[in-house]
């Protein structure tokens, strides 16, 4: 009995490993956006199912692979994001925050109710032909399109990382985060700089949701839960720090398929939110955030 | 005397005659509206008044709770909870509800405000408390579970119980609104209100010329969520359920900040001004919806409306009327 019981709770911190990683990437992109301009992103949870659906949509009218039209995905995502913190975010940078909430407040009611108008309010999930398939690692039983698509996060994990630390537009972007001041005295576009760090963000979520689709289907109510999640995500791990978004991501995707094999599965958010509530009172800055600011 | 000395020191007399006059337009409101007019006029005031109790934290002692969800469910359920188990009567359940949700509001403040948590960080927490109440209740047997609590609703009316129709609710709901207007009338022109906009304005400084203002933060969020429970205890016995999903979810804490937030934050008629607005928008937009026909259309143009609003009159709508019209409201 032991054995099977440690052998299915294996099971499930791999299962929840896997997850966490989409569940990082999601949460990255929440991450980037804060860590930069200092705006909470409250219709993050519904870029994310605008994501998911484009990703249903492709795979359902043009049967291309989710796989497959993310890098499309992701595109699209990093323009709308452009347009938007240009359009409209970007006057209210620095504003008090409960402007900024409101103003991101409308957005997101906006995306979910569009997404509820157009496809309706049932489930859409999408039929991959690895559907069924897995890999067997040990005595552990992985999930092909989970493994694929924790893969992918990690890589476009790592590409942002690259993007951050070896591109001229990604240093500039953390010179800008780092002091706002020093970037514009030496002459760097900060305006332009906000629109890019926000069209990467959305890329990282809209990219995370057609990953996301291949593990669970899409309906709107879903949004609300994912915005949720995502702040959880990024408050344990750090706001604005990009290793503390995926190390929180796998550490809320272990904690609920932990939860759900260990007590009721309807508990498993309760687990997360408690956690987040420890991690404000005892480290507010988060697992791996630096204090200050 | 001093009471009411203090109410009206400095309101020019044609502000005093025209509140008054609303008043007296509200009093007698029922006797020409139809059933629909009055349920609109209801809503209204509910935002009203949960806005004004909102607004007492955020616009008076300016810490962003985006959570009040948690005072308003936790009011209505133990009220509920009371009535439908010992058949006590939600008048005196108001009480119970009301030091729940003020002990609750005395938790999530002291654990924020010990460890100096602000701005963006402090609204999480509150939001974090918010679920993981929702949740709890959902588990709780007592109060219903996630199958929700229900009130019985055939029994003679009686308005020691709260129990009668529109009419009764709509007295009860106006009594409260104007009561929380007159309320936070007085404690913006007592002391306490002078140290909460001294907070707002720069906590450190407060600070530093002697504002205790951890128990001035504390008394922010008790007075606030004390209020907030009141409105969650009508709200059960005007719907007769309650649903741990709807009580203490997150669209019911932003729904409380909307009208405030659009109205004009800190001011006395922002809350009631932003309910206004709101309501007659919702309602406008129900009506095109059920024309159209197309779920979620409603939201659509509720969340255009939402945008619209912030980003030409950020402060406000009734900041931008009062100088329209020449009044002298100015946030506090």
């Amino acid at each position: 009995m032991t054995s099977d019981f440690l052998l299915s709770l294996a099971q499930a911190i791999t299962k929840g490993l896997l997850t966490g990683m989409v569940y990082g990437l999601m949460a990255l992109g929440l991450s980037v956006i804060f860590g930069v301009m200092r705006v909470v992103n409250f219709a993050h949870g519904e870029m994310m199912i605008v994501g998911m659906y484009l990703a249903w949509a492709g795979s359902e009218y043009l049967q291309v692979s989710p796989m497959l039209s993310l890098p499309l995905i992701a595109a699209v995502f990093f323009v709308a994001g452009y347009a938007l913190q240009r359009g409209m975010i970007s006057p209210f940078i620095g504003r008090p925050e409960h402007q900024q909430f409101l103003l991101l407040l409308g957005i997101a009611l906006v995306l979910v109710n569009v997404c509820l108008a157009v496809v309706g309010p049932d489930s859409h999930g999408v039929q991959l032909d690895s559907q069924f398939d897995s890999y067997e690692v040990g005595p552990l039983v992985l999930d092909a399109v989970r493994l694929h698509a924790a893969i992918a996060a990690v890589v476009i994990a790592g590409l942002l990382w690259l993007f951050f630390t070896h591109t001229r537009i990604g240093k500039s972007i953390r010179a800008a985060a780092d002091n706002n001041m020093g970037a514009l005295v030496v002459g760097l576009n900060v305006k332009r700089l906000y629109a890019i760090t926000f069209g990467v963000g959305a890329a990282c979520v809209g990219a995370a949701g057609a990953l996301m689709i291949t593990i669970i289907p899409v309906t709107p109510f879903l949004a609300a839960e994912y915005t949720l999640l995502a702040f959880v995500i990024v408050i344990v791990g750090g706001l604005g720090s990009m290793t503390g978004a995926l190390l929180g991501g796998l550490l809320i995707g272990v904690s609920e398929a932990v939860a759900g094999l260990l007590v009721d599965p309807s508990l498993k958010s309760m687990f997360s939110f408690g956690l987040l509530i420890l991690v404000l009172l005892l480290r507010p800055q988060g697992l791996l955030g630096k204090r200050g600011t | 005397m001093t009471i009411l000395r203090r109410l009206v020191h400095g309101v020019a007399p044609r502000v005093l005659w025209m509140l008054v006059g609303l008043l007296a337009l509200l009093l007698v409101a029922p006797a020409v509206l139809d059933t629909y007019g009055l349920s609109v006029l209801i809503l209204i005031l509910y935002f009203a008044y949960v806005g004004q109790a909102w607004n007492i934290m955020m616009g008076f002692a300016g810490q962003l709770s985006l959570g009040h969800a948690l005072y308003a469910g936790l009011g209505g359920y133990v009220a509920a909870g009371l009535f439908t188990h010992y058949g006590i009567g939600p008048w005196a359940g108001a009480f119970a509800a009301a030091a729940a949700a003020a002990l609750a509001g005395a938790i999530v403040g002291y654990l924020g405000f010990r460890f100096s948590l602000a701005g963006v960080y402090f609204a999480l927490l509150t939001i974090a408390f918010g679920e993981f109440t929702r949740i709890a209740f959902d588990h709780l047997d007592w109060f219903g579970a996630s199958g929700g609590l229900f009130l019985k609703v055939d029994v003679a009316p009686n308005p020691f119980d709260l129990r009668g129709g529109p009419l009764l609710f709509y007295y009860v709901i106006l009594a409260l609104a104007a009561g929380a207007f007159l309320l936070c009338r007085l404690l913006l022109e007592s002391r306490l209100g002078r140290y909460w906009l001294a907070i707002r304005e720069d906590a450190e400084a407060a600070q530093a010329v002697g504002v205790p203002v951890l128990r001035y933060k504390m008394l922010a969020i008790t007075v606030s969520a004390a209020l907030t429970s009141l409105a969650g205890v009508w709200n059960a016995f005007y719907y007769n359920n309650l649903f741990p999903e709807t009580a203490f979810g997150m669209s019911r804490s932003i729904e409380i900040t909307l009208a405030p937030i659009i109205g004009g934050l800190g001011t006395l008629f922002g809350p009631v001004v932003g309910a206004v607005v709101l309501t007659g928008l919702g309602e406008v937009f129900t009506s095109v919806g059920d024309t159209l026909g197309i779920p979620g259309i409603k939201q659509i143009f509720y969340g255009i409306a939402l945008l619209v609003i912030v980003m030409y009159r950020p402060a406000g709508v009734w900041p931008w009327l009062a100088a329209r019209f020449g009044a002298t409201e100015r946030r506090q």
